[in-house]
């Protein structure tokens, strides 16, 4: 059994501790032990993508001290996994990406299950995020971790392959076109008349769910907490 | 029929040199231009999806075409030199173009030399990029635009908002107002019917073409093996131009240099089903210098360099050379798609322009590179694999960073890179928001905040956090 790291994110340590734990819930089930380092804390992006290189780099080099010792170090996070794999070489030239899996891929490409024995009896629409489904090439892994899911019924997100108009500092930046992609993004989001509207990274869940809850919609789900339901 | 209502330029409405945000701001607010554009990008965004779907080999044809840019990149002085030889040896006369104001007076000389005070155009980036029009204009000579969206926006006084298409903002009414207004041979009683406004065009060029003594071009690829020119276009209008004036001028950008002829097999399948969607594009011109009784008499070529050498020393980011012009990009991108061309403030809008602009002229269009959310849809469709998310997010690391941003930036960094601090500083923030926590959510929060808040709520952080529970099951 590999030794897998748990990489909770900077996002959830803040705001959304259900996933992480799902995403032990989840591992613990296939048989995995799960470690978390207390020491972790941000990947970097936020520095990285904002222009600021040197505190990107700095934040790359405590995580890869952090997340030295393990064969595999797991997160439910698309966004935060592409930026160890693509960003890092060029920052710090650590190439500890390619031990880096959002949660799908450890699941499909590693543990090679794609059902996880969950049961969820509510109607999902997907949203593919941006980073895991272009940077990362996660394709319909989330997706097919949920077609396995017990009493799931999964319904088509319209233009579901467009951006939320998160992107981190883009959605205060420029705030007013974040806004305007935003409100088709919850529009489509309330159209399929889901209850839940499932992703595979949370800051964009926290984007599209701020603004459903003024217009009213699905409610926003880390699909790892579903793949966590007990049968 | 609304006729007497002027049509107001696009362009004018946005203010001129205004950073993105606020220029966007303007753009979002103008919900006709919106609706022009969802429509269009929509719709060729699906064509191409379509037909680049057909070709099994595309994924290699794209590796390929990143190949011999990254070659022409490596060696762009021997190619061109090559070049001017092959197409000097057939007749051609090649000029070599520092910058804008040299190409622009090097055309504006041949042009007198030809005994002639205006010139058609064929659909040309490079000519806009160097302001040829209003060069000549304001230098007593006159230059008409012949590819239909180049002429309707010449027509509204405006400025193109696409590459591609660059009357993407005007639907078919607005074009037949614009045609009535400004285009003097407008027959009378014109609908907004396609083939209608079409067949008015067609009857006004006629009279263009037929009078042209000089012709100005740009080209979309220059090959250095014969030294050819290739122009791919869909109306044939550009042939026109390129083939029944006596002199033809063609402004080049040096990056549109290929090594070899057979190298445009590769981009012949790539651009016409990346720009237009279709697997052909109707006209296909390539000239090599002048031949007797067979089109122009005196070909000139403007080797144009303005910023692009400099382009080359940048390792990342000069794979923006590597563009075709094809505007894909453009059309899947999601922040084009809700401001359209004019609130970038540079003749290459989108994605594409927000990594070339600010390198063509360092110092300017700063904020470029932030008119983008990362989502990557470009580098996706791109037929040359620019890989425009990493040039983004180069271009900002190099870039200048406001004072207040770069000290909060600086302190959150010093936060999470100390485990204790940053566990203290989620603690505090649980702490902090604790009046909250029943509701859930944060409705309003002051400046910079705000800029978050005005479309969208925050969650708060909940009671217990995942650290709480892992130390407890621990036990």
């Amino acid at each position: 059994m590999p030794r897998v790291g748990l990489f909770i994110t900077c996002v959830n340590d803040a705001l959304f501790p259900e996933t992480p734990k799902a995403v032990v819930a989840v591992l613990e089930r296939l048989g995995y032990e799960v470690d978390f380092p207390a020491a972790q804390t941000c990947c970097g992006q936020m520095h990285a993508n904002s222009g600021y290189k040197d505190d990107a780099a700095r934040l790359a080099r405590s995580f890869e001290r952090v997340f030295e010792p393990y064969d595999a170090v797991v997160t439910p996070s698309g966004s935060c996994a592409a930026m160890t794999r693509d960003q890092y070489p060029h920052l710090t030239g650590s190439t500890i990406g390619r031990r880096v899996y959002e949660l799908s891929e450890f699941l499909i490409d590693v543990a090679r299950v794609e059902d996880v024995g969950a049961r969820f009896p509510h109607t999902v629409t997907y949203h593919p995020t941006c980073h895991g489904t272009r940077a990362l090439g996660l394709g319909d892994k989330p997706l097919r971790l949920l077609r396995a899911v017990r009493d799931i019924d999964l319904v088509d997100l319209p233009a579901a392959d467009q951006c939320c108009g998160f992107g981190g500092t883009f959605a205060l930046k420029n705030s007013e076109v974040s806004s305007a992609m935003l409100a088709d993004k919850c529009r489509h989001a309330a159209d399929t008349g889901a209850e839940y509207l499932a992703a595979a990274d949370n800051s964009c869940l926290t984007h599209i769910g701020g603004g459903i809850s003024r217009s009213g919609g699905p409610r926003p789900i880390h699909y790892a907490e579903i793949l966590a339901s007990a049968a | 029929m609304s006729t007497d209502a002027r049509i107001v330029p696009a362009a004018s409405l946005i203010p001129a040199d205004a950073p993105f945000p606020k220029a966007a701001k303007v753009a979002l607010g103008m919900p006709q231009l919106r609706k022009n554009l969802a429509h269009a990008t929509g719709t060729i965004r699906a064509k191409r999806a379509n037909v680049a779907g057909e070709l099994d080999d595309w994924e290699r044809l794209r590796d390929t075409a990143s190949a011999i840019k990254a070659d022409v990149q490596h060696r762009l002085p021997e190619l061109a030199i090559e070049f001017e030889r092959n197409a000097t040896a057939a007749g051609a006369t090649v000029h070599w173009a520092r910058d804008a104001q040299e190409a622009n007076e090097i055309a504006a000389r041949i042009v007198r030399e030809a005994g002639a005070d205006e010139v058609v155009k064929v659909k040309s980036m490079a000519t806009q990029e160097i302001e040829l029009n209003e060069h000549f204009e304001a230098h007593g000579l006159k230059a008409f635009e012949t590819d239909l969206a180049e002429l309707i926006v010449q027509l509204a006084e405006d400025k193109p908002s696409h590459i591609l298409v660059p009357a993407i903002h005007y639907n078919r009414t607005q074009i037949r107002d614009i045609f009535t207004q400004s285009m003097g041979d407008a027959p009378s009683g014109l609908t907004d019917e396609p083939a209608a406004l079409a067949e008015a065009a067609r009857l006004h060029l006629r009279r263009r073409f037929l009078s042209a003594k000089v012709a100005v071009s740009g080209a979309n690829f220059a090959v250095a093996e014969t030294g050819s020119l290739v122009v791919v276009e869909s109306e044939g209008n550009g042939r026109m131009c390129l083939t029944m004036p006596e002199t033809l001028i063609s402004i080049v950008g040096l990056e549109k240099l290929l090594p070899r002829f057979g190298d445009l097999e590769v981009f012949m399948q790539l651009l016409p089903r990346s720009s237009t969607g279709e697997r052909m594009n109707p006209y296909t011109s390539v000239w090599t210098g002048s031949r007797e009784g067979d089109g122009p008499r005196d070909v000139h070529v403007i080797l144009l360099d303005n910023g692009r050498t400099g382009v080359l020393a940048d390792e990342v980011g000069r794979q923006a050379l590597s563009c075709i012009r094809c505007s894909a990009c453009l059309n899947v991108c999601p922040v084009y798609e809700r401001t359209g061309g004019h609130a970038y403030g540079h003749v290459y809008p989108g994605p594409i322009g927000a990594i070339l602009a600010p390198q063509l002229e360092p110092g300017r269009h700063d904020d470029l590179p932030y008119a983008s959310s990362l989502c990557g849809a470009c580098y996706e469709v791109c037929p040359v694999k620019i890989n425009i998310p990493e040039v983004l997010v180069h271009l900002r690391q190099q870039g200048p960073h406001e004072a207040g941003e770069k000290a909060a930036m600086g302190a959150a960094k010093a936060v999470m890179a100390r485990p204790r601090l940053w566990r203290a500083a989620l603690k505090a923030a649980r702490f902090g928001s604790m009046p909250w926590r029943r509701k859930g959510f944060l409705r309003r929060l002051p400046w910079p905040g705000s800029r978050w808040t005005v479309s969208r709520d925050l969650p708060v952080p909940p009671k217990e956090d995942f650290r709480d529970w892992w130390k407890e099951r621990q036990r």
